[in-house]
């Protein structure tokens, strides 16, 4: 078991009073899941990819990552643990503007004890792997959309991850380049086995998983279990 | 990639930024470490001077500031040379040496020169110091009497001598040490004043006086070379100290109304108060920058906490802790306050190196250690301005940013 919930709830105090993101959830991912959440606006996706990721805490019940109790953990081992086993994907792609592709993907890794050659070897692989280690000195804004994002994706990868969170990650993308994005994350799920949860609007994308939840108002209303076939996918 | 080397592309990046910010440390630190330049040297110059002046009594035009010692007869207002007639046919008791002069700022070989005419047969008489920088000649008795009070003003009546000065030709020049050294003067050589060839008759050893960046040169050639013939711009004035004491000063006074008479002493005095004050004013410009360079820097870190909130966010995002956010962001203050305090240093020791000489008669050397102290000074400002906006920064919440996306 990679990461598991129970009774996991998120109540936001409003002018207008409580607002109630998250209801009482249950989940268990394990390792090599592809996970994709799904809803209408203001369901409580990115509030849950939230506290999975531990950067916001449960108003009440649990998450339980390798062991670790996120809600009771302190800011600090928070950081620790997303900085050395969770990988983010976002749909703004959030890399930072005056950093070459190079150093935006070793950024990660600014926080770790590593040998500075053994990171940026690792850091122009990965950058082969998307296709764009002709591109390592260029600045994002260079860049395409979809190149930003296979740049985000390797940033997400270069510590390793055995988790991979991803929101709206092809929100910003047209279809061709979408399908480009989410072939890139399945082969990341099936060749290193990393599990992906991902948020998504778009039916196509939320295909990809083989674990589907559907979110309404903040409560699982349905979860489906599949296995992602060629036919799907062509 | 190190963290420092994030904060220096960061700092490449904004380079706007990074000059505005540090635009008020650098001022501020330039303009403590100029005032103190001059003011060192200023101190160190009237200790000098109160040692190795032999006249103690100025005569100078109505209206001359005498703020600043150094440079009171420089392009001061002139008054008749016949003045210094009057003194000599008033009989007045204790004056002992009349030496008048005219000073005028020129330009040679396009550097700015303070020249200086004057009486050779009188000017070594009022310069002791000249006597040991081989223009000793005849020997000559001071009329005054060298009781114990007159010794207290810095001169004895056996150095008082004539010298070989006296000689002093129409066309020659004595060279001070330090305009010898910036024009390459020696003795024998040629220069151009105002467009006459001049032959240096004497380069003075140095002095630590105002005399080591004056050309001296006789009092009638330069009155005519610069068009103003027959009058002078300060009479120094050697007077015997009891005469001093019982009113010799109120005499001078009858006989030249319509001028300013002073004595060394007072104006020594007025110099150290005017040293007193840069002191204070640099004391007050420090408050200052310890205010407006700490707000300086800190506002500009905090709007490059605005600026960059979603940058942060990404950082916090991806594992970077509160703690880190701070390093990244006091390195990057301690960065602009070192660079702020070495720039200040820079331009305050260039200030005073190029303008001393021009504003206060003075040449003003570097002072090595202002480096240390500007860079400390600086560093402290910033790293305190900084601490607020650092604090706030790392209270982002990266979750804020996602949501915004």
């Amino acid at each position: 078991m990679l990461i598991e919930t129970k009774g996991l709830s998120k109540y936001y105090q409003h002018k207008d009073g409580l607002v109630e993101a998250i209801k009482y959830i249950d989940l268990s991912f394990d390792q090599g899941d592809f996970i994709t959440i799904t809803g209408p606006s203001g369901s409580g996706k990115t509030t849950l990819l939230l506290l999975l990721a531990g950067l916001i805490r449960p108003t009440s019940g649990s998450i339980n990552f390798q062991g670790h109790e996120l809600n009771s953990s302190s800011d600090n081992k928070l950081a620790g643990i997303r900085s050395q086993h969770i990988g983010f994907v976002m749909q703004n792609f959030s890399l930072i503007p005056y950093l070459s592709v190079l150093y935006n993907v070793l950024l990660p890794l600014s926080l770790h004890k590593h040998a500075d050659s053994s990171r940026n070897d690792y850091a122009v692989r990965l950058l082969d792997k998307v296709g764009l280690k002709d591109r390592m000195n260029h600045l994002p804004k260079e860049l395409s959309a979809g190149q930003q994002q296979r740049v985000a994706i390797a940033r997400a990868l270069v510590n390793k991850p055995k988790l991979i969170l991803a929101d709206e990650p092809t929100g910003n993308l047209d279809p061709a380049l979408s399908i480009e994005i989410l072939e890139v994350l399945k082969q990341i799920n099936v060749e290193n086995k990393i599990t992906i949860v991902m948020v998504t609007h778009s039916p196509v994308a939320s295909g990809y998983g083989n674990l589907k939840i559907n979110l309404v108002q903040g409560r699982i209303v349905n979860k489906v279990c599949s296995v992602v076939t060629d036919e799907f996918l062509s | 990639m190190k963290i420092y080397k994030l904060v220096l592309i960061e700092l490449w990046h904004r380079k706007s930024q990074l000059i505005t910010s540090l635009l008020a440390i650098t001022l501020g630190i330039g303009v403590i470490v100029g005032i103190r330049s001059v003011a060192v040297v200023s101190e160190k110059a009237v200790a000098v001077n109160l040692d190795n002046l032999g006249a103690n009594i100025l005569v100078l035009p109505q209206g001359t500031s005498i703020d600043n010692y150094y440079s009171a007869d420089i392009d001061a207002p002139t008054f008749p040379e016949d003045y210094v007639e009057r003194i000599r046919t008033s009989t007045l008791a204790g004056v002992d040496n009349i030496s008048p002069k005219l000073t005028r700022r020129i330009k040679i070989q396009n550097q700015s020169v303070v020249l200086t005419g004057i009486l050779p047969s009188s000017e070594i008489i009022s310069k002791p110091i000249w006597q040991t920088s081989g223009l000793s000649g005849l020997e000559l008795k001071a009329t005054c009497d060298t009781s114990a009070s007159n010794k207290s003003h810095g001169y004895e009546d056996e150095r008082l001598q004539r010298k070989p000065i006296e000689s002093l030709q129409q066309n020659d020049c004595i060279v001070g040490a330090n305009i010898a050294k910036t024009l390459n003067l020696k003795q024998g050589d040629k220069v151009n004043i105002l467009g006459s060839s001049f032959n240096v008759f004497n380069v003075l050893s140095e002095t630590g006086t105002v005399d080591d960046d004056r050309i001296f040169a006789h009092l009638h050639t330069i009155q005519k070379l610069t068009g103003i013939e027959n009058q002078i711009s300060v009479i120094e004035i050697m007077g015997c100290c009891n005469a001093i004491s019982e009113g010799l000063l109120g005499k001078l006074r009858n006989i030249l109304p319509d001028t300013k008479i002073t004595t060394i002493n007072q104006i020594v005095s007025t110099q150290i108060k005017t040293n007193q004050l840069m002191n204070k004013i640099s004391i007050i410009f420090l408050i200052i920058i310890l205010f407006v360079g700490g707000i300086s820097i800190g506002n500009s870190i905090w709007a490059n906490v605005n600026e960059r909130k979603k940058e942060l966010g990404t950082l916090r995002m991806i594992g970077f802790t509160k703690l880190k956010i701070y390093q990244m962001l006091l390195l990057k203050a301690a960065i602009l306050g070192i660079l702020g305090g070495f720039l200040g240093y820079i331009i305050g020791t260039l200030s005073g190196v190029l303008l001393g000489p021009q504003l206060a008669g003075l040449n003003i050397e570097p002072i090595p250690i202002y480096l240390l102290w500007s860079v400390l000074i600086s560093l402290c400002i910033s790293l305190l301005g900084s601490l607020i906006p650092a604090y706030l920064a790392g209270k982002i919440e990266p979750y804020k940013i996602m949501q915004e996306a």
